[in-house]
């Protein structure tokens, strides 16, 4: 999941550091076109400058909060948009501006006009003028800042979550404990059976390369996906000798059905590792593929020991009902299954899971897909 | 140099790779006798308690019971006046098990097993076995026991913490009870089902004792079997007869509950 974006949090010293070096500048600067005292000029425009900032960095927090808190903290809690924030600005800047020069006045002695005082509104709002400006190129400065940095941050957890989303998909497909077993026995066929392992090595490859290619190829035809099922099954039977038995239904009719390769993958293999390595006596898994008016229905199913969290009278309560971390590589095998179908039929079609619903037991999953028209 | 008429045991659910590993000692320890070969948990743990082995070759994923499991069931139900059997643990990949086997110095081969890995197991076994044969220590079984102990503490670390439970959903026919998990006295597993006890009742829920342990705060809910976790408020006394065997009183029911040799050591005097 893609967390929240967040604007680039300066601290707050930070910019406080950033303002009085801007409010400097901006004091050098007015020195030079006003012709006033240099040090003045400085001392004015950093008291200003520094209250001004107070009043428009703290009131953008609170409103921000605020705002938030009344739209159910479905906003943003740190920028409360620029309508407010413009509000925001003038105020913050009138504010600073009034209370700078009394700050300025009292470190000084001096009694300069100040927004109250001018003799006319016109002076006061050109006064104002001097506080304004500069108030909202360094607010805009500050926003564009944080903005390029969220967009930043957003990209990069994009690209992390992906990088991390691959990598797992890859470990779940090349699931290590499979791999190991299945070479532990290979070694012993070397020597045993040399060309029962020689067939065994020729699925192993076939696996191997099916799954590492399956990303890349878009579709590939069902009886594909069926051959590339068999050979992991195959891979799983020399494991599981006599505990597992396989049964394949595929119409001929249905064979050429082009589907997206290995989709059905995570499901045997959630039949193999939760339902049938862990039944004692072990059992069956049937696949098979259907039509049902314009959809195309697979099903996978074993007869192992069934979805843990269904209650003891046999009815499921589902996969939320797993109870911890134990069942996690299934449940992404699942996420996974969705996604892809959602990616590519959106609602078109769907993956269900449920208990195997006669006395054999075990589960049954039932994936939907369009069938594209003839 | 190897004490004569060792025995042993081996538990692998693949069948190939049981033969394998039997051929593989057969010629590293050609006087270890091998009892028997067996498929499960359950097997492995009946086999080893009436064949009474020198060793276990245990594979830790099996149907059943897992190896780790059938590790603390051997040592539970191990009788007192005898050695507990040498573990060794055979894993094709798993880091949490590995972590575990390092933290309590217990034995561990991985799958595909290699002849001279294998070899260095078995030199260590026969040091260890020459060296109990000899000395007759009486402390051999307490630190059998406690190895074990560390190995289940460490495996219970490894498993991903989640929150605690604050409610047990147990159905009830087609109600769903919500038992506060403050009401439950103790959690008995039983066959597929954990029996929830409560002082008026009893409920049933379809979870393993490991997966609900994970759930629960180890410091009120102790593990006292491998079948039993109580609440530590609810015990009214601890009762430990002539043999060492401990049970426990409660508080609001009228059964006593057995506490392991392998929990023993939490019911102690301050």
């Amino acid at each position: 999941m893609i967390p929240p974006p967040k604007p680039a949090k300066t601290p707050m010293l930070l910019r406080a550091v950033r303002i009085v070096g801007f409010a400097v500048l901006f004091g050098i600067a007015l020195s030079v076109v006003r012709q006033q005292n240099l040090w003045y000029s400085i001392l004015y425009s950093v008291c200003i400058g520094l209250i001004c900032w107070v009043c428009i960095d703290f009131g953008r927090l609170a409103l921000a909060r605020v705002l938030a808190k009344n739209a159910g903290g479905t906003q943003d809690t740190e920028w409360p948009g620029w309508p407010w924030m413009i509000v925001v600005v003038v105020l913050g800047s009138i504010i600073g501006y009034s209370t700078g020069t009394i700050l300025g006045d009292w470190l000084t002695g001096e009694r300069s006009s100040n927004l109250l005082s001018a003799g006319s509104l016109r002076e006061s709002l050109s006064l104002l003028l001097f506080a304004l400006v500069p108030a909202i190129v360094v607010t805009y400065f500050f926003y564009s800042r944080g903005a390029l940095a969220e967009r930043e941050s957003v990209a990069e957890a994009a690209q992390r979550q992906a990088a991390e989303s691959r990598l797992k998909l890859l470990e779940a497909q090349l699931e290590p404990h499979m791999l190991f077993n299945t070479l532990a026995n290979l070694r012993v066929l070397i020597a045993l059976d040399p060309a029962r392992a020689q067939t065994m090595l020729d699925q192993l490859i076939a696996f191997l390369r099916a799954t590492l290619g399956a990303s890349r190829v878009a579709g590939h035809s069902l009886r594909a996906e069926f051959d590339r099922l068999a050979d992991y099954l195959a891979l799983v039977q020399v494991r599981m000798a006599d505990r597992l038995t396989v049964n394949f239904a595929l119409p001929e009719a249905l064979a050429d059905v082009q589907v997206p390769p290995l989709l059905l993958q995570p499901l045997v293999e959630n039949c193999v590792k939760h339902g049938l390595e862990a039944a004692i006596a072990g059992g069956r898994i049937e696949i098979a593929a259907a039509r049902e008016g314009n959809e195309l229905l697979l099903r996978v199913r074993d007869t192992g020991v069934g979805l843990v969290g269904a209650s003891p009278n046999g009815e499921s309560v589902g996969e939320g009902g797993e109870a911890s971390g134990e069942h996690a590589a299934a449940r992404f095998g699942l996420a996974q299954v969705r996604e892809r179908l959602a990616t590519l039929y959106g609602t078109r079609a769907s993956l269900s899971l449920g208990a195997a619903p006669d006395a054999e037991g075990g589960t049954l999953a039932v994936v939907r897909l369009p069938l594209a028209k003839q | 140099m190897s004490p004569p008429g060792a025995t042993a045991l081996i538990a692998e659910d693949e069948p190939l790779l049981a033969m394998s590993l039997q051929a593989e000692l057969a010629i590293l320890w050609p006087e270890l006798r091998v009892l028997a070969q067996v498929g499960h948990g359950e097997a492995a743990v009946a086999q080893a308690l009436a064949l009474r082995p020198d060793l276990v070759f245990l594979d830790i994923r099996m149907p059943g019971l897992g190896g780790i499991e059938a590790a603390q069931a051997i040592g539970e139900d191990w009788p007192d006046d005898q050695n507990l059997p040498l573990l060794v643990f055979v894993t094709a990949y798993d880091q949490y098990a590995l972590q575990a086997f390092e933290h309590a110095a217990i034995d561990y081969v991985l799958k595909p097993v290699r002849p001279d890995r294998l070899a260095k197991t078995c030199a260590r076994l026969q040091a260890v076995l020459a060296a109990r044969d000899a000395a007759h220590a009486p402390d051999s079984i307490e630190s059998a026991l406690g190895q074990l102990r560390s190995l289940l503490a460490a495996t219970g670390i490894a498993a991903p913490a989640t929150p605690p439970l604050t409610v047990i959903q147990a159905s009830v026919g087609a109600t769903i009870h919500m038992v506060p998990i403050a009401d439950v006295l103790y959690f008995e597993a039983s066959d597929k089902y954990i029996r929830v006890m409560t002082a008026a009742r009893e409920y049933l829920i379809r979870i393993s004792l490991r997966q609900l342990l994970a759930q629960l705060d180890p410091r009120i809910y102790w593990q006292i079997h491998r079948g039993t976790v109580v609440r530590s408020d609810a015990v009214a006394a601890a009762l430990r007869d002539e043999s060492g065997r401990v049970q426990l009183k409660l508080r609001e029911r009228p059964e006593l509950l057995s506490v392991s040799r392998l929990y023993a050591h939490l019911f102690k005097p301050m």
